[in-house]
This record gives C-alpha cells, structure tokens and sequence, in this order.
C-alpha cells in the first residue's frame, strides 16, 4: 500500500515562558492510505501533537509533513485551513459540537466552506447522519444527545466532506464501554466499508485493538508497535 | 446568506443574557428615536410657518412688553399688511396638570394676521362683541368639552385683576380649527379678549408680549424687520424682529439648546449601552473560544471567524435597535397626542441617523472579540489554554 501520510525528521517545540520542551524529536513514520493507526503512549508522550500535525492544525519546528503527497507544514495558515476543510474530519474526545446547533447543523458545518447548493447540502448531510445511525436524531440540539449519540453526530460530521483522512483524538474516552465499543466498531466499519484512512489517539488498549495496527510512543519518539 | 443561521443561533447562546442586552438596546433606541423626534418638532416646527409673518419683541427680552403707542409707527412702514399684538396670559384650568396656552389678543387684528384660522363668522363677530369673550381651539374644545356659552376659569400664575384675584373668567364664543392638518393640529390654544384683560389687570396696562405684523410681501421681510427696528432704535423701546420660524426657536431656545440637551443625554446612554453591550459581546466570545476553535478546525479561515463574530453584533444591535424605533414610533404618537396632537413623529431622517449608529455602535461592540476570535491558535484553544 502507498503512503497517505509520510512524516519526515519532524521534531516540534514549544516555549513557555523561558522554557523549551522538546515535544516531538525527529520523528518519522509512513501510514498507508486506508490504514487504521492506533496511536497509544503515555499522558504527554506527544500522540496528541502528532495527531495535531498529520490534521495540520499545527505546524513542526524541523521536518516535512506530507500528506497525500502534498507537503502541507509550508501551507500558508489560509492554504492550510482551506486543506483541512478538504482532506481531514476530526473527531474529538468531547464531541466539540455547537451547542446551539441542531445535529444536523453541526454536520453541515463542514460543506457551508463547499460551492454545494442548500439541497445537495441537506443530502449529503442526511446520508451522514444515516451512516452513523442517527437519522432520527436529525433535528436535536447536542444537549438533548446522549455521549454516543454525540459522538456520532461529531463523526457524521468528520464524514460529511468526504475527507481521506479521519483523525480522532480520544474519540472514546468520555463514554462508557459499552458505547465506546459501538464508536469503535462504527469507525472500523468505516475504515473497512469505506476506505477511510483513520488516526486514532487513545490510552485505553481496548480501544487500540480496533485498529489495523498500532504505535506506541514515549516521550516525543516512536518506540515500535504496541505489543 | 449560507452563515446566516450559525450567525442568528450563535446570538441565541445565553437566552437570558441576550434578552436582557436586546432590552437595553430597545430601550436606548426608543430613547434614540423619541428624543430626536422631539428635537426636530423644536427645530422644525417653524417649518410650515410662512415668512410672510415677522414677531417684533423688546430687544431685551420677549419677556419684556412693549407699549401699544408702537402699533400705529409699526402699521405705518411701507410693506406691512397687518398688525396684531399679543399678550401670553399663563392661566392654569382647575389643574396644573391642564395646562394650555393662552393669549389676549385683539380679535380682528389676530384672524386677520392668522388666516389659517378659520371661525364661523357669527362666532367672529361675538368675539369682537364680547368684552370677557374667548374663543376656543378645536382639538382643545374637544379635549375638555368646552362649548360656546360655557365659562372657562383660568387661574392666571403672570397676572392679577385690579382688586388682587388671580382668577378671571371668560365665556366661549366661538370654537376655531385650522384650514389644514398642520393647523387643525395646532388648534389646542386659546385666544382671550385683550380689552378686558388689559382693563382689568393690575399692572402693565397698555403693553403687549410681542407683535405679529403680517408683510405684503414676503421676500421684503427682512428689509420690514430692519425698518420696524432701525424706527425704535436709541428709543426707550428697542425692537428685535424676527420671522416668525427664528421667534419660534428663540423661544424653545429659552429652555435651553435643545438639540445639545438631546445629544448630551443620548451621548450618555449611547456610552453607557457601549460599555454594557461592549462586554457581553467580550464574554459571549470569551465563551465560546473553543467553539471558535472548532471552526477553524473544520477549515473556516481566520477571516471567516472574524467574519462571523463580526456579523454578531449588526444582528444583535439592528434587532434591538430597530424593536427600539418601532416602540419609538408609537411613543412619539402618543407623546403627541398628549402635547396636544403636536406633530411629534419619527422621520425618515432619524430612521437613517439610527441605522448608523447601530451599525457604528455594532461595529465599535463586535471589532475586539472578532480580533480575538481571528487571533486564537486552535491547537491552545483547544487545549484550553
């Protein structure tokens, strides 16, 4: 399989104050397109920067990051936004929905940034929210969700784009195991059924076993695959 | 177009917050739209008064009467038509709260200064008979039910009869209208016979509050005005004359300047509304930084988000705002009925002053948070740093 994503020597710093951490150090890894990444490490191993810089919601200190063969750490922040809106859906640990939006208006977020008319917006958001199961759930407001049902609308709107690259940030860690085991098998379906490439970022190996594969890191280095 | 609802849902994140915000910019633009109305009705409301009419007062002061030995050296410069006189009474009905303007005058000389008055002319001739004689505005007759024959008490707070009584009595002889709205809008005063009342007052006999001389022609005005003064000049009796519009804002100038009076209250409540609006937007954004984050996550740009923060505060201010004039327009309504059914309304040119200032102000509330929101980094943001 070709490489979807292909990070090259990239190392990330951050200052606080007078303080330089060295998040991510020269760090290099290849993910296939339709892979299912499970990222596992410890509370500030640096998965979550990662994560940050395959999205291209941050930039590295050193290094190239490429994506779909398209360098995107040059992007200029407007060339970089308007690349996010049309490769990456995001899924976050707490949903991240509009509150005073309808399920339906969270997940047309993403295609207001698209030449789509009012209609085919409406389509493609219904054939969404059908995807993961919520297509009676079309005109609730986050609050009147559950934590799953939410976390399924957050994922419908990842979806709606038709991304080629899911990432997930802790995309279980506020749900119960019950239902962050239907997430999970929502997001494996979508990976296999689908094609999507997805990245997930989780502490917890139960989550982890969903994916194709998993990696480990440890203090901002890649330490080989999760056993 | 396509924002328009994130814009409209994101106004609707605090309920009771945007309530209580919308009710004080409701309550700033009524105040906006009532007072501006009431400034143009005193700036304006010579406005329809032709300049064929000239007001000659003591040059002191309006307060101050001038003698009626003037009226024949008035009536004898060339160009005037006609001249009357007038003395303002200050007579209180029953209550103070009754209050109405009243003025002794001699009755032909004032109808035929005044031909937008129109009286029957039986009516006329009574109050030219009738030495206690007053005759009666329409919209004032209409409010407290006078007739003709009926005796009106006034109570007057200026003047006295000769033995010490400020209460005199004058009988209804006839009831006056305008010719046209304008006038029959005007019509809540009332006109008293001066002879009696200069007979039986105690002081000031043979003196009047101004003179109404009316022109032949009205492009000759200011040459007449100056001709009535340069007569009385170095005399005892020193003129000011003035068209009847200047006289008109003169006197609403007694009260002060209105118009500063105006901009001095609405430049409080404005700077207050300022403050007030200025920090719920800041909160409100301040609130909602992940929300923000979340769209630029999505791909909305930084302009975008600026964009859309920015589209807030028009929302919020021209909602309340424009609530405010409507309520403006139907206080100004009822302002004017209480005045007496003066011309009090909300103009278009206020309209337009008021979309301005809440778009000003729209812009002054909304600029900051929209920086705050552009300059936000997602990734701290999110982190909630």
């Amino acid at each position: 399989m070709t490489a979807l994503v292909s990070i090259r020597g990239v190392s990330k710093r951050y200052t606080r104050g007078k303080q330089t951490v060295e998040v991510l150090q020269k760090l290099n890894l290849d993910i296939a397109q339709g892979d299912f990444l499970a990222l596992m490490g410890p509370s500030g191993s640096g998965k979550t920067t990662l994560l940050n810089l395959i999205g291209g919601l941050d930039k590295p200190s050193d290094g190239e990051v490429m994506v779909d063969g398209k360098r995107i750490d040059t992007l200029s922040a407007g060339d970089l936004a308007k690349w996010r809106a049309r490769h990456v859906g995001f899924v976050f640990q707490f949903y991240n929905l509009l509150p005073v939006l309808t399920a339906e208006a969270n997940v047309e977020l993403p295609l207001l940034l698209t030449n789509l008319s009012k209609a085919q917006r409406k389509k493609n958001v219904a054939a969404a929210l059908a995807v993961v199961g919520l297509a009676d759930r079309a005109g609730h407001k986050p609050n009147e969700l559950s934590g799953g049902q939410a976390q399924r609308v957050a994922i419908a709107r990842a979806l709606v784009a038709d991304p080629t690259l899911l990432v997930c940030d802790e995309p279980t860690g506020d749900l119960d195991r019950k239902t962050a085991d239907e997430i999970l098998n929502l997001l494996q379906t979508l990976n296999r059924d689908h094609g999507k490439t997805i990245v997930m970022v989780t502490h917890d190996a139960k989550a982890a076993e969903f994916a194709s594969h998993q990696l480990h890191m440890d203090k901002g280095a890649l330490v080989g695959e999760a056993p | 177009m396509r924002y328009l609802p994130l814009v409209w849902a994101s106004l609707f994140h605090k309920k009771t917050r945007l309530i209580l915000t919308l009710l004080s910019l409701i309550m700033a633009f009524m105040l906006f739209g009532l007072l501006q109305a009431v400034n143009v009705l005193f700036n304006s409301g010579a406005d329809f008064v032709g300049a064929n009419r000239l007001i000659t007062q003591a040059k002191v002061s309006f307060t101050q009467p001038l003698p009626l030995s003037l009226l024949p050296r008035i009536e004898s410069i060339p160009g005037v038509a006609r001249v009357a006189y007038s003395q303002f009474f200050g007579g209180i009905y029953q209550d103070e709260r009754n209050f109405f303007p009243q003025f002794a005058v001699d009755p032909d000389r004032l109808l035929d200064s005044y031909p937008e008055w129109k009286l029957p002319p039986d009516q006329r001739e009574a109050f030219v008979r009738t030495k206690t004689g007053a005759i009666v505005g329409r919209k004032l007759a209409e409010k407290f039910g006078f007739k003709i024959g009926d005796k009106v008490p006034l109570k007057s707070f200026i003047f006295t009869t000769k033995d010490g009584s400020r209460a005199w009595e004058w009988d209804v002889v006839g009831i006056f209208d305008g010719q046209d709205d304008d006038w029959q809008g005007r019509s809540s005063l009332m006109y008293l016979n001066f002879g009696y009342f200069d007979e039986n007052r105690q002081f000031g006999q043979g003196g009047a509050g101004v003179y109404i001389v009316r022109v032949a022609d009205p492009n000759q005005s200011e040459a007449i005005a100056k001709a009535i003064d340069t007569q009385f000049e170095n005399s005892p009796d020193e003129t000011k004359t003035q068209t009847e519009k200047d006289w008109n804002l003169g006197f609403a100038r007694q009260i002060g300047d209105i118009g500063l009076i105006v901009t001095a209250i609405l430049g409080a409540v404005f700077f207050t509304i300022l403050l007030v609006t200025g920090n719920t937007m800041s909160q409100a954004v301040r609130e909602r930084i992940p929300e923000f984050a979340v769209l630029k996550t999505l791909g909305f740009s930084d302009g975008k988000v600026t964009a859309l923060v920015l589209a807030e505060a028009p929302a919020l201010c021209l909602l309340g705002g424009v609530i405010g004039m409507v309520l403006a327009m139907g206080a100004a309504k009822g302002l004017g009925a209480v005045l007496g059914g003066a011309p009090v309304a909300v103009q278009g040119k206020v309209w337009i002053e008021a979309l301005v200032t809440m778009l000003l102000l729209a812009f002054a509330i909304g600029i900051f948070p929209a920086l705050r929101a552009r300059r936000l980094q997602i990734v701290d943001a999110l982190a909630g740093r």
